[in-house]
């Protein structure tokens, strides 16, 4: 079902000033770990991709990016999308993505992308995890850089296990991946360097 | 003046091509990611005049826009030659407001100073580096420092100023005084004097650092703790000064000296002339 080029949704409006204040918004999220970030002008992605992720990966992605997509998202459709509008190679090893998109309900979603080494740890995979909501389900405190003593946030969809891997891969510091949750047009960032109280502040 | 030729004819919005542009974006992201770590980035040279700090442009080339208001100071003052010109460079380039007033802009490109006006969060100030690695003058090999960071085996930084501390009864450097970002890495904070430190600690804004000849960008992410380093028996200080400014009576302000007549008279004055002409 793979589509002609005629059939692909737009990517970018204004390709360089959208990349621009998209990058900014992004820029905001990173800088403002726990803040939940209105994408404006994010586009609708193709199949199940939200228009943040899009966003994110038409703004930061290229040919030096491979990209790892979870088998959900790992269509045609946006296959054929990505690779015209962003030319990212999109590849099957997680060990050399530079970007990837996965669910929140995927196992083992750390396993086995790049996390830098001692020397570099710049050289480490960002993940954009999807998520049903931001703003809503338990509430958990993050702190670090960024945040003016701590933040409270609220991720949808995420279980105790997904927060202890975070807690694993924070210990990791400098090291780790960089994590970026998205739903709709919207974003929220923790980079390595935010460590998130693992149990929940709000009881069921 | 700095060569116009430039900023006329063909270029790409911001001066950077797309391709550029995103590799540094990437690499800023990493920057504050591990706040402190010095990022590489790769890319081509880029052509500009001599004392433009083209690791600042590249940064501020990376995420300026249409909305942007700039302000570029060098050493403090916005009406220097090479801050015109850079000012002058992004209202062509980027089609952007300048301004001088530090609470106007949304971004601050600066060389040795960082703004007396307390920053905002939402702003970015965009550091020009010339040597980014703070081990640098104690060990010339990139292999080396590079080690030490990812050990944060620092002990060669702490001989250095203890030795400072033997010799002149005091930690002699002030300028580009070392800081330890986030209690992690240790960091330049770029030829700001030790003045303005405590201006990086815990700052609102976004702060972002580049060095053009060696190709890095590292960044502190706002609220993030700066700390100068120093030793129990001989904590930290910044310069005070007797006398104030001749212009705006400041006793706050870093201030210049300035020899006024050929007697050698000598006056006081800011370095941030924003700061001080608002308060005349
Ligand atoms: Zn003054």
């Amino acid at each position: 079902m793979s589509g002609t080029l005629s059939s692909l949704s737009p990517g970018l409006a204004d390709p360089s000033h959208d990349a621009q204040q998209l990058f900014r918004e992004v820029l905001d999220a990173f800088s403002h770990p726990g803040r939940i970030v209105t994408l404006a002008d994010a586009p609708q992605g193709p199949g199940m991709i939200s228009p943040a992720a899009t966003a994110y990966l038409l703004t930061l992605a290229d040919r030096d990016t491979p990209l790892w997509l979870a088998p959900s998202f790992n269509t045609p459709e946006v296959r054929d999308y990505l690779r015209f509008h962003t030319g990212t190679p999109i590849i099957e090893d997680r060990a050399a993505a530079t970007f990837a998109v996965l669910s929140h309900d995927d196992a083992d979603p750390f396993e086995g992308f790049a996390s830098g080494t001692d020397t570099y740890p710049d050289r480490s995979a960002t993940l954009l995890i999807e998520v049903p909501a931001l703003g809503t389900g338990p509430v958990r405190t993050g702190r670090g850089p960024g945040i003016k003593g701590e933040t409270q946030l609220a991720i949808a969809g995420l279980d105790d296990w997904f927060w202890r891997q975070c807690a694993t891969n924070h210990a990791l510091f400098p090291c780790g991946v960089d994590l970026i949750f998205t739903t709709g047009s919207q974003l929220l960032a923790l980079p390595r360097s935010i460590s998130v109280e693992v149990s929940p502040c709000t009881s069921r | 003046m700095p060569d116009t030729s430039i900023t006329e004819g063909a270029y790409n919005y911001a001066y950077l091509d797309e391709q550029t542009k995103r590799m540094i974006r990437r690499a800023i992201l990493k920057a504050v990611a591990v706040p402190g770590y010095q990022v590489p980035f790769g890319g081509r040279e880029m052509p500009l005049p001599y004392g433009w700090g083209t690791g600042g442009i590249q940064v501020t080339a990376a995420i300026i826009g249409r909305d942007d208001t700039l302000k570029v100071i060098d050493q403090g003052a916005d009406d220097t030659t090479n801050a015109v010109s850079i000012r002058r460079f992004f209202a062509h380039v980027a089609d952007v407001a300048t301004t001088t007033r530090t609470e106007e802009a949304t971004i601050i490109q600066t060389r040795h100073r960082v703004p007396e006006t307390p920053l905002k969060g939402g702003q970015i100030l965009v550091f020009q580096v010339p040597i980014p690695e703070p081990l640098r003058m104690l060990e010339p090999r990139e292999t080396e420092t590079r080690t030490l960071h990812a050990l944060s085996e620092y002990g060669v930084m702490q001989v250095s100023l203890y030795e400072s501390i033997a010799r002149h009864g005091r930690i002699s450097k002030s300028y580009n005084y070392p800081v330890q970002v986030n209690g992690r890495y240790i960091m330049s904070p770029s030829p700001i004097p030790k003045f303005d430190n405590p201006k990086l600690d815990r700052s609102p804004a976004l702060q972002l650092y580049g060095a053009g000849r060696e190709k890095r960008i590292y960044a502190v992410p706002p609220y993030t703790p700066v700390k100068s380093l120093d030793f129990d028996d001989h904590p930290f200080e910044i310069e005070r000064w007797n006398e104030c400014c001749a212009f705006c009576g400041s006793t706050e302000s870093f201030l210049d000296e300035m020899i006024v007549d050929d007697a050698g008279k000598r006056l006081f004055v800011c370095s941030d002339t924003d700061y001080c002409e608002g308060r005349r």
